[in-house]
């Protein structure tokens, strides 16, 4: 259940949302996020890019992944808040500790053995993230990711959608 | 203001509850059907592939309300609060039209072995699998009613296995898509016996709806041109233009009343606005799906009924099951994506019985269309889950993937249940359904049968890698839900009688899938929808105008 935001009965039952509470780091203006500061903004964006990379054809950073997660931890990914505050910081942790350097400062294969760590040691923040950047790299557009449906493109899958495909197939009656 | 007094009320207008609305009301009784959620239209399509009945990372397009609906899951981690978009929580739909009016819409009869499974297989170990009190012949004019009035298409008569029927589906099969013409040939080479889906979706103009013109946005979905058939397009309007019928949305039952004898004089709703409204009547008939169905009977309390009613022997609530779902995928070296819905549309039934050592099985056919997103669950075990390589797979792979699955037949556990939580209550402040419980091991030995043939149809259809996706032990429930409140004839080991009452009152109906004793190796909704035909026209024939014959 890796989008679980459970709550185990013990943990008590007040916070009918978990995580709601967190405080959106873009209050004081000087990120442009609704949630993330500016600097989680950054970190975010660099992990979707491990995630799903460009190559031949955009990643989910082309695609604005992070402009998606953040677009709902306004919404219902509220409960999530907590989680993402302090896996990005456990994720820099993890970069420092390993590398002497905030995540986003690394190459990308000291990124990718950052967050192959990361997989194992924050595995519920890995989860998450996992899951979000493939919304926001696969899902529609509307949501805030997959810019210019450049995953669609990618898989080929045909847009604006062929509607009435049968009735080109069928003689017309009469 | 009191609410004027009816013939019956029926809680929930799903699949069960909408059947029963409209022969109760043709015949001239006075109806309310109360609906916790709202009343979707064709125009309610938005095709959002994150947010829809099957993929609810963004929540549930249909029902119940995210924050008003909590429930309590008991597992292996312990005890916890899930929401309705969640795992785990196993949710079908809160609407008119419950989840007929989003779901795939596959119109199966179960085999006659299905309501025999005791006598055919004996006890399984640690199962409560029972026989029906009932068999298929009592049945088969109710499917065959179910199939005309609300409109199947397909053709099933390739399928050698079925049960005996009168008459064919009133409408053709839709055109074959790519898959059907790789899996034919292939399943016949086997010397498997291929046939084309049964649904309950247009293929034809019929019955004053349009045909399904093959989008990819279907099950999980609204359908776009009112194509797909469910009880919101077809017996409720049926109902409604009796003048004998009433819809009240957005309307959550709290218990049915009681009066001083036992007997049931309506029930206790709270309204859009959540005023407490009490609706009276003769008859009350429960149709809210096998879970809340079972714990609306657990928050009606009585003198008489201190456990809930009809749980005298603490049944109701036992035996949740549904369908595990075993698949299988298989990789092609060419395109077999070709953008036509709904997608499933062909079948075999060679493994729903007969199979060696095992009690029962379950039908295997291709799945509906994948949207990019779902894609990501096809992914095989072997594929790193990120960067390039999960990319490349996915790039490569999207378009030639075909994957086979199906519902086997569930062995029924006596504590896989639902009760009423103490402690959790939802936002009007009634106790919430507590899942526990697991599958029976016996289920999953029949599911890694059926991948293993599932996976051999595609390997004979040139699939140039295959694997095999096999269900965990957790609880099943979600939208085949079934069994907690079983049929039968001895009120010691079941919940409702043959006609689908209860063994405790006889004005209280159940009149859903939480009636089933076991549910077939085969979607359910055909059996629901037939199962109220019959239950309606036996409470018909018992009704005196202001009651039923005891």
């Amino acid at each position: 259940m890796p989008n679980s935001r459970r709550q185990f009965l013990g943990a008590g039952l007040s916070a009918a949302v978990a995580g709601s509470a967190i405080s959106c780091g873009a209050s004081n203006g000087a990120s442009p996020w609704r949630f993330f500061t500016a600097e989680e903004g950054r970190t975010v964006d660099a992990i979707c890019d491990r995630i799903i990379p460009a190559d031949r054809d955009p990643g989910a950073k082309e695609a604005r992944a992070v402009n998606y997660i953040d677009l709902q931890l306004t919404r219902p990914f509220k409960r999530y808040r907590k989680a993402y505050r302090e896996g990005i910081a456990a994720v820099d942790a993890a970069s420092r500790k390993k590398f002497g350097g905030r995540f986003v400062e690394l190459p990308a294969g000291q990124q990718t053995e950052v967050l192959a760590d990361i997989e194992k040691s924050s595995a519920a923040f890995f989860e998450l993230i996992l899951a979000h950047t493939r919304q926001g790299f696969y899902g529609d557009p509307r949501h805030g990711g997959n810019r210019n449906r450049v995953s669609w493109k990618m898989l080929g899958v045909p847009f604006p959608p062929i509607r009435g495909l049968e009735r080109y197939d069928q003689p017309k009656v009469g | 203001m009191a609410l004027k007094h009816v013939n019956a009320l029926i809680v929930g207008a799903g699949a069960g509850g909408g059947v029963v609305a409209k022969e109760l009301a043709t015949a001239g009784l006075s109806v309310v059907l109360l609906e916790r959620g709202n009343w979707y239209s064709a125009a309610d399509c938005r095709k959002d592939d994150l947010r829809n009945q099957r993929t609810t990372v963004l929540g549930n397009a249909f029902g119940p309300d995210e924050d008003r609906n909590p429930r309590v899951l008991v597992d292996d981690r312990g005890e916890g609060i899930v929401w309705p978009s969640e795992s785990g929580y196993s949710n079908n739909a809160a609407c008119v039209g419950g989840g007929t009016f989003s779901y795939g819409a596959q119109a199966w009869r179960y085999m006659e072995k299905d309501f025999r499974m005791r006598s055919t297989y004996g006890a399984v170990a640690g199962s409560t699998l029972e026989d029906w009190p009932i068999g298929y012949s009592d049945l088969e004019p109710y499917y065959e009613k179910a199939e005309r009035e609300l409109g199947v298409s397909g053709d099933v008569s390739n399928n050698i296995f079925q049960a005996r029927r009168n008459q064919g589906l009133p409408m053709p099969p839709l055109s074959p898509n790519k898959e059907y013409q790789i899996l034919l040939p292939a399943a016949k080479r086997l010397g498997w016996h291929p046939f084309d889906l049964p649904m309950l979706r247009n293929s034809v103009p019929y019955n004053g709806r349009a045909a399904c013109m093959r989008c990819r946005w279907c099950v999980g979905f609204a359908c776009e041109v009112n194509a797909r058939t469910g009880t919101h397009n077809t017996v409720i309007p049926a109902a409604l233009a009796t003048g004998n019928c009433e819809v009240r949305t957005g309307c959550m039952t709290r218990e049915i009343l009681l009066d001083d004898h036992g007997q049931a004089s309506g029930a206790a709703y709270f309204d859009p606005h959540d005023r407490l409204q009490r609706q009276t009547a003769d008859l009350v008939i429960v149709c809210c799906g096998a879970v809340e169905s079972a714990r609306l009977l657990l928050n009606t309390r009585h003198r008489l009924f201190p456990n809930g009613l009809g749980n005298r022997y603490d049944w109701v609530g036992r035996n949740l099951h549904a369908h595990t779902y075993p698949a299988a995928a298989g990789l092609f070296d060419y395109d077999t994506y070709d953008d036509i819905g709904p997608g499933a549309s062909i079948a075999i039934c060679d493994f729903n019985h007969g199979n060696p050592g095992l009690a029962g099985g379950g039908m295997l056919a291709n799945e509906f269309i994948r949207l990019p997103y779902q894609f990501m669950n096809q992914v095989p075990p072997w594929v790193p889950r990120w960067g390039q390589a999960h990319k490349d797979f996915v790039r490569t792979a999207y378009k030639r993937t075909v994957t086979i699955m199906g519902p086997v037949q569930e062995m029924p556990m006596f504590d896989a249940r639902v009760q009423v939580d103490p402690k959790v209550k939802d936002y009007w402040g009634i106790p919430v359904a507590r899942l526990s419980g697991k599958k029976n091991p016996h289920t999953l030995e029949i599911a890694r049968f059926t991948a293993g043939k599932a996976e051999a149809w595609l390997q004979e259809a040139g699939a140039v890698r295959t694997w095999q996706r096999i269900p965990g032990p957790s609880l099943s429930g979600g939208q085949h839900q079934a069994g907690t409140c079983r049929m039968g004839n001895d009120p010691k080991t079941s919940v409702v009688d043959q006609d689908c009452r209860l063994h405790d009152v006889d004005n209280v109906y159940v009149i859903d899938a939480s009636v089933h004793v076991t549910n077939g190796g085969f979607n359910p909704v055909l059996t629901i929808f037939a199962n109220a035909y019959r239950a309606s026209h036996r409470l018909l024939e018992a009704w005196k105008g202001s009651k039923v014959r005891s």
